[in-house]
């Protein structure tokens, strides 16, 4: 054997490992006046998985789809196999053997399998069959199981993502990057998931799964680079780091919280929901014969992985999502304690039945607000139709605007501004001082938190504190375990669609709500 | 790989306007009349090169199509109030697309609307005058058009709302089955007569009556009331709010428990009403007749003057005058000059048309041109 | 008898083969994800085009005249102007995002006034003025097979742009089920977004399928001069009539340029019912001529909402039709 070969072998497999695969410098995006990327630098290496860490809306996103080609870059540049590159469609990062599987799947329903990974080949002849046979070979390299032949529209979500990385891994790509791949998965599947992204680790690819959820980012990753805010953090070893000193690292120092929170003050029945069950589109139940009793004067907080049948379960209460049969929502009257039923109610048959129940709901722009709307219109949303006038009342919800603007604070420019051009957080003042203003009995909230700064955080903790005093019973669904476990008086844990308990949130520990999310406990699902 | 040692930017990349910033209403306001003008140079030229007529000349003519003050010193000569009848036609339809548009429901069967009405309303007159007349025929002829019209807006919003049933596709399909319709009735009507005349030409039972001399003047005046109707209608009324939501999200509209079916239903029926009393303004008014031309494909010129409103009826006002300003100038034109016949109306109209359509994206979207900088890797 | 049906049925794939040229155009376009509205003005572009180019060929070559140049002339002219009205409606609704009913709807006001502005200059003082060879050249039917009895007078006796259509929408079907090109098409107007992931290039194709759908319409208006009505221009509103019908075809035939060779021959032969079934022995007063001439529109108005209520996939109009796209829409 020469030397040289051995040499070079040996130069090759140093530049890999000092080489990035793809290199970012100073990359800045900015969306109108939000900056979701501030000059950001980081870099991928060969054979590895990178995890890209950070809260909701610490654009994470927003970096990938620059790699991917979906944004340009307002400024920085981009390297790949260290050469300056621009990419500036989809095309150009499939070039460059970079692919990218959305969060939101990219993949026409009328198509099959086959015909989903044959859309923008280019070079090769047009053949399904030849696609159906290197699908087949695909899969069994990598231990995947789909049906070329199969339609989308007919496919479980699971295969939609298989088939999604399947088709980046036809193109060639050597670059792989996931957006959120495990929220949509059963815990199985994304132990499945992990295997296969560990086989392609292990052929020579690099992989960036960009996530939240550090258990994750521990048990999959090679390195971990976080984003706070937009802006670049760092970027570690996982063998060196903690879930402790992650999540440091991604919300900036330690987070003691201190939520006031008081001991609940004679707490009473408000709702009780028995065997609530539902099903989507598909069939599939997302709520299972859920039961719980949520009490006037406490916050009860819903905890889970994201799509475990939190949405479902605040919308089923509401009356905007059908219930199946034997389901039972009982709302009792503070007033005059008589059972009232909600199922079968649409929201406004609900507020004529006189319960004040009042819902923050996640998407705040598509559901709970009217975007083209200024702050006026949002107030009338819900009470518009009060009263016997063909006309709906102006000065009323122009005076709670006001009120609203002045004790929440809400940065706009006037309150006839429409709301879509606020941002997030006051979007969400919005929302939350409208629905408080009705002086609700029951109050949902559905991660109520969600993208907004430390400050528009407390402010909405202190209303829910405040409306828990009052006696409301308050329904929190939060995805940060210290927050629910600081502010909330109680925790129900979903899985899968079912409860998998409910703990006292003043003694409960953070490690024991986690395997409540993530394992389902004996009676629980199959 | 060697194309990717260069880097480019893209050449020109589109950003949306940042509003806040920009929500200078001039600047629109520029934009827009800037296309106008260009749209009219662009005419000018076609008018020049086409039939080597002066376009100034040309223009000038046009101006009279509508303004003529040789006749007498006020402004309301003839032409002026025959042109203002034409707009308010079309004014009426917009208006009566608005409620529909800004649900996001694209009722594109306007015509077809408008010519139920005005079928109701010729029956009504043919028919009705042997047991009534004088206002009640009136209003009977009234109830009759709108009911007509709400009926064909109705049916596609039932699909829409149980079935999510295309209502583009669905609402013209609408309107040559009216049309159709039409023309098996007036052909049962006039019988062995060519064409079906004016109905009750001598009694004018059931026509506008005359004010300032002028047949349709009532009917000016209905379309203006409208105008405001439907402006408040859609701004301060709880119907009008929920119009809104429903455009806006149905997830939304949801959430604020509004009935979603009931009100595209109801919107849809408000608009064919009053479509359908469009048509009852055409045949009580200026044809005192129905033919399958009775709406003259302002069903569909309505649209156009409607979306480019942004569904504000008192724009609607101003575009709806601008297009039958234009169609009155050409046929002036016509009359003046034998080489430009009044189709030059339809190009000289499209090409404004055109100008404005496209002018909406330098309002909405600035383009971002690539800035000079060039490196090598 | 047999000859009256012969009679009713060439007459149906007449008609047809005019409605055919403009489906095709509209379900291309209509594939990318656009609505095109314009289609009946662009069909009176194309037959204006087409004629007035064959006409003044015809007046200018005189006794050189040459039935492969006429031909070549007429289908050059009359696609490429009904192809730039359909590159004008690309641009308006592509590139500069404009509504697509809105810039359809202004493109048939624009193409019908076009039309018949020239139209009345070709015309001169006259009423009509016809291309009376170019109507023969267009009109020669197959020499040996249409003198076969039935078959002949069935099949074989149309000018060749009859046999044109029916080619072309075999082909345009084969393209959009069978082809990379239309496997692409086809994702651009079901979902661009994906479409564009998958590195194709969205605004190209909707580019492209818009104009070529322009330049196919195009050619159902000059199929509708120089056959049909035998080679004279008239400015009256039928081709627009028609092209509206070539829309409603387009919903009838659930999008498939081969389910629309036999539609558009349905709707010929329903179209024309009135004037031959009486010649059959079923009597239609003529007063319900219109309602026999209606029946095109109610079956379509059926077919949408039949479709509508099954919900099969497979069938339903294009996922993105009549929205713009907008990659960095956020």
């Amino acid at each position: 054997m020469p030397n040289g070969l051995d040499f070079r072998f040996e130069k090759r497999c140093r530049y890999l490992e000092e080489n990035y695969a793809v290199e970012l410098k100073n990359v800045t995006k900015i969306f109108g006046k939000v900056v979701a990327n501030d000059s950001v630098s980081l870099g991928i290496r060969h054979s590895e998985i990178l995890s890209i860490l950070g809260e909701n809306g610490s654009g994470k996103t927003t970096l990938m789809n620059m790699i991917a080609g979906i944004y340009f870059p307002d400024a920085g540049q981009i390297f790949v196999e260290g050469k300056e590159v621009s990419i500036r469609s989809p095309k150009d990062a499939i070039e460059l053997k970079i692919g990218m599987i959305h969060q939101h799947f990219k993949l026409v329903d009328v198509f099959t399998a086959a015909e989903n990974i044959a859309l923008g080949l280019e070079g090769e002849k047009y053949n399904l069959k030849t696609v159906a046979k290197r699908i087949k070979e695909i899969c069994e390299k990598y231990g995947f199981d789909i049906d070329p032949y199969q339609k989308v529209y007919n496919m479980t979500v699971s295969q939609k993502q298989t088939l999604e990385i399947i088709k980046v891994l036809y193109r060639g790509a050597n670059i792989l990057i996931l957006d959120e791949p495990t929220a949509v998965l059963t815990p199985l599947e994304t132990e499945r998931l992990f295997g296969i992204i560990r086989n392609m680790r292990d052929d020579g690819k690099s992989v960036i799964i960009i996530t939240h959820k550090l258990n994750e980012v521990l048990a999959v990753s090679d390195r971990v680079a976080i984003l706070r805010k937009g802006k670049y953090v760092g970027t570690v070893d996982t063998k060196d780091a903690t879930e402790l000193s992650l999540t440091e690292m991604m919300v900036g120092q330690k987070v003691s919280l201190n939520i006031a929170r008081k001991e609940p003050v004679n707490p009473q029945e408000r709702l009780i929901v028995n065997n609530l069950t539902c099903l989507d589109s598909a069939g599939v139940k997302v709520l299972d014969k859920v039961s719980f009793t949520a009490f006037g004067g406490e916050i009860l907080g819903i905890a889970g992985i994201s799509g475990c049948g939190q949405k479902e379960l605040l919308e089923a209460i509401a009356g905007l999502k059908k219930t199946a049969p034997g389901s039972s929502v009982e709302y009792i009257d503070p007033g005059d304690n008589i059972k009232k039923q909600l199922i079968g109610k649409n929201p406004r048959q609900i507020k004529d039945y006189g319960i004040a129940l009042s819902f923050v709901p996640e998407d705040r722009l598509g559901m709970g607000l009217v975007g083209s709307m200024g702050m006026t219109g949002n107030m009338m949303l819900r009470s518009y139709n009060n009263g016997h006038s063909f006309f709906a009342a102006r000065k009323e919800p122009r005076d709670l605007a006001v009120k609203v603007k002045n004790e929440l604070s809400v940065m706009t420019p006037s309150i006839d501004t429409p709301v879509s051009k606020l941002s997030g957080g006051n979007v969400q003042k919005v929302l939350v001082g409208r629905e408080i203003a009705s002086s609700p009995t029951v109050l949902m909230t559905a991660y109520a938190v969600r993208g907004l700064d430390i400050n528009t955080s407390y402010t909405i903790y202190n209303l829910l504190s405040e409306e828990k005093d009052n006696g409301v019973a308050v329904i929190y669904v939060g995805e940060d375990l210290d927050v629910l476990l600081e502010l909330c008086d109680r925790i129900l844990v979903l899985c899968g669609g079912r409860v998998n308990g409910i703990v006292d949130a003043r003694t409960a520990t953070k490690e024991e709500i986690g395997l409540l999310m993530t394992n389902l406990k004996e009676g629980g699902n199959r | 790989m060697a194309k990717g040692n260069v880097i480019k930017e893209p050449l020109v990349r589109v950003v949306k306007r940042d509003t806040r910033s920009t929500a200078k209403t001039y600047k629109f306001v520029l934009i827009r009349v800037a296309a106008v003008i260009l749209a009219l140079i662009v005419d000018a030229l076609f008018i020049f090169f086409i039939t080597g007529l002066n376009p100034i000349s040309v223009y000038t003519t046009m101006f009279k199509g509508t303004f003529d003050f040789e006749y007498g010193s006020t402004l309301f000569t003839a032409k002026f109030l025959t042109t203002v009848r034409d707009m308010a036609l079309l004014l009426g339809i917009a208006v009566a697309l608005a409620p529909a548009f800004k649900m996001r429901f694209w009722n594109i069967g306007a015509e077809g609307q408008v010519l139920m009405g005005a079928l109701a309303t010729a029956c009504v007159m043919q028919y009705g005058v042997k047991y009534v007349s004088g206002p009640v025929l009136m209003i009977i002829m009234f109830v009759m058009a709108v009911i007509a019209g709400a009926v064909w807006g109705i049916l596609p919003a039932i699909f829409k709302a149980k079935w999510k049933t295309n209502e583009t596709l669905f609402t013209l399909m609408m309107n040559y089955i009216a049309i159709n319709i039409i023309s098996f009735a007036t052909n049962v009507w006039r019988g062995k007569k060519s064409t079906l005349g004016t109905i009750n030409s001598i009694s004018r039972e059931g026509w506008f009556p005359k004010i300032l001399n002028q047949d349709f003047t009532l009917g000016i005046i209905m379309v203006f009331a409208l105008v405001v109707l439907v402006f408040i209608y859609l701004k301060y009324s709880k119907h009008g709010y929920e119009i809104s939501v429903v455009g806006e999200s149905e997830n939304t509209a949801k959430y604020a428990g509004i009935n979603i079916k009931k009100v595209i239903i109801r919107t849809m029926a408000i608009s064919g009403a009053i479509c359908g009393l469009c048509g009852f303004m055409v045949v009580a008014g200026k044809d005192h007749t129905v033919s399958t031309g009775s709406a003259g494909g302002y069903g569909f010129t309505a649209i156009i003057v409607a979306w480019m409103a942004k569904f504000n009826t008192f724009f609607m006002m101003l575009i709806a005058f601008l297009i039958a300003f234009l169609e009155h100038g050409a046929s002036e034109i016509h009359s003046t000059y034998a080489v430009i016949n009044d189709y030059a109306a339809d190009i000289i109209s499209a090409v404004i048309l055109f100008f404005l359509i496209g002018c909406e994206f330098f309002i909405n979207y600035r383009l971002v041109f690539r800035s000079g900088r060039k490196k090598e890797a | 008898m047999l000859n009256v049906i012969i009679a009713w049925f060439s007459r149906a794939v007449m008609f047809a083969t005019v409605m055919l040229f403009g489906s095709m155009g509209e379900i291309l376009t209509e594939k990318s994800g656009h609505l095109n509205l314009g289609i009946p003005g662009i069909m009176f572009i194309g037959g204006f085009t087409g004629f007035a180019a064959t006409h003044y060929y015809e007046i200018a070559a005189g006794a050189a005249y040459n039935p492969i140049v006429c031909v070549i002339i007429g289908l050059i002219c009359s696609f490429g102007a009904a192809a730039l009205a359909g590159l004008l409606y690309s641009f308006l609704t592509i590139s500069l995002r404009a509504n697509q009913n809105v810039t359809g709807l202004t493109i048939t006001i624009f193409g019908v006034g076009l039309g018949k502005f020239f139209g009345t200059i070709v015309m001169g003082k006259s009423t009509v003025s016809s291309a009376a060879k170019a109507f023969a050249t267009f009109s020669t039917k197959i020499p040996v097979l249409s003198k076969i009895p039935i078959a002949g007078g069935l099949i074989f006796s149309y000018g060749f742009m009859v046999y044109l259509a029916i080619i072309m929408a075999v082909v345009i079907n084969y393209i959009l089920k069978r082809t990379r090109i239309g496997l692409n098409l086809r994702a651009v107007g079901e979902n661009p977004g994906t479409a564009d992931a998958a590195g194709v290039n969205v605004s190209k194709y909707k580019y492209f399928s818009s104009t070529l759908g322009g330049g196919i319409a195009g050619l159902g208006g000059l199929y509708y001069v120089l056959e049909y009505n035998k080679g004279m221009w008239a400015t009256s509103n039928s081709i627009e009539a028609l092209g509206w019908l070539a829309v409603a075809l387009v919903i009838f035939s659930t999008w498939n340029s081969v389910h629309a060779i036999w539609g558009s021959i349905l709707f010929g032969l329903l179209s024309w019912a009135y004037a031959f079934l009486p010649k059959l022995g079923v009597p239609i007063p003529s007063t319900t001529i219109s309602l026999v001439q209606m029946l095109p529109y109610v079956v379509t108005l059926v077919v949408l909402i039949v479709i509508s209520m099954r919900k099969k996939k497979e069938n339903q109009p294009p996922e993105s039709l009549g929205l713009p796209y907008f990659r960095e829409d956020r």
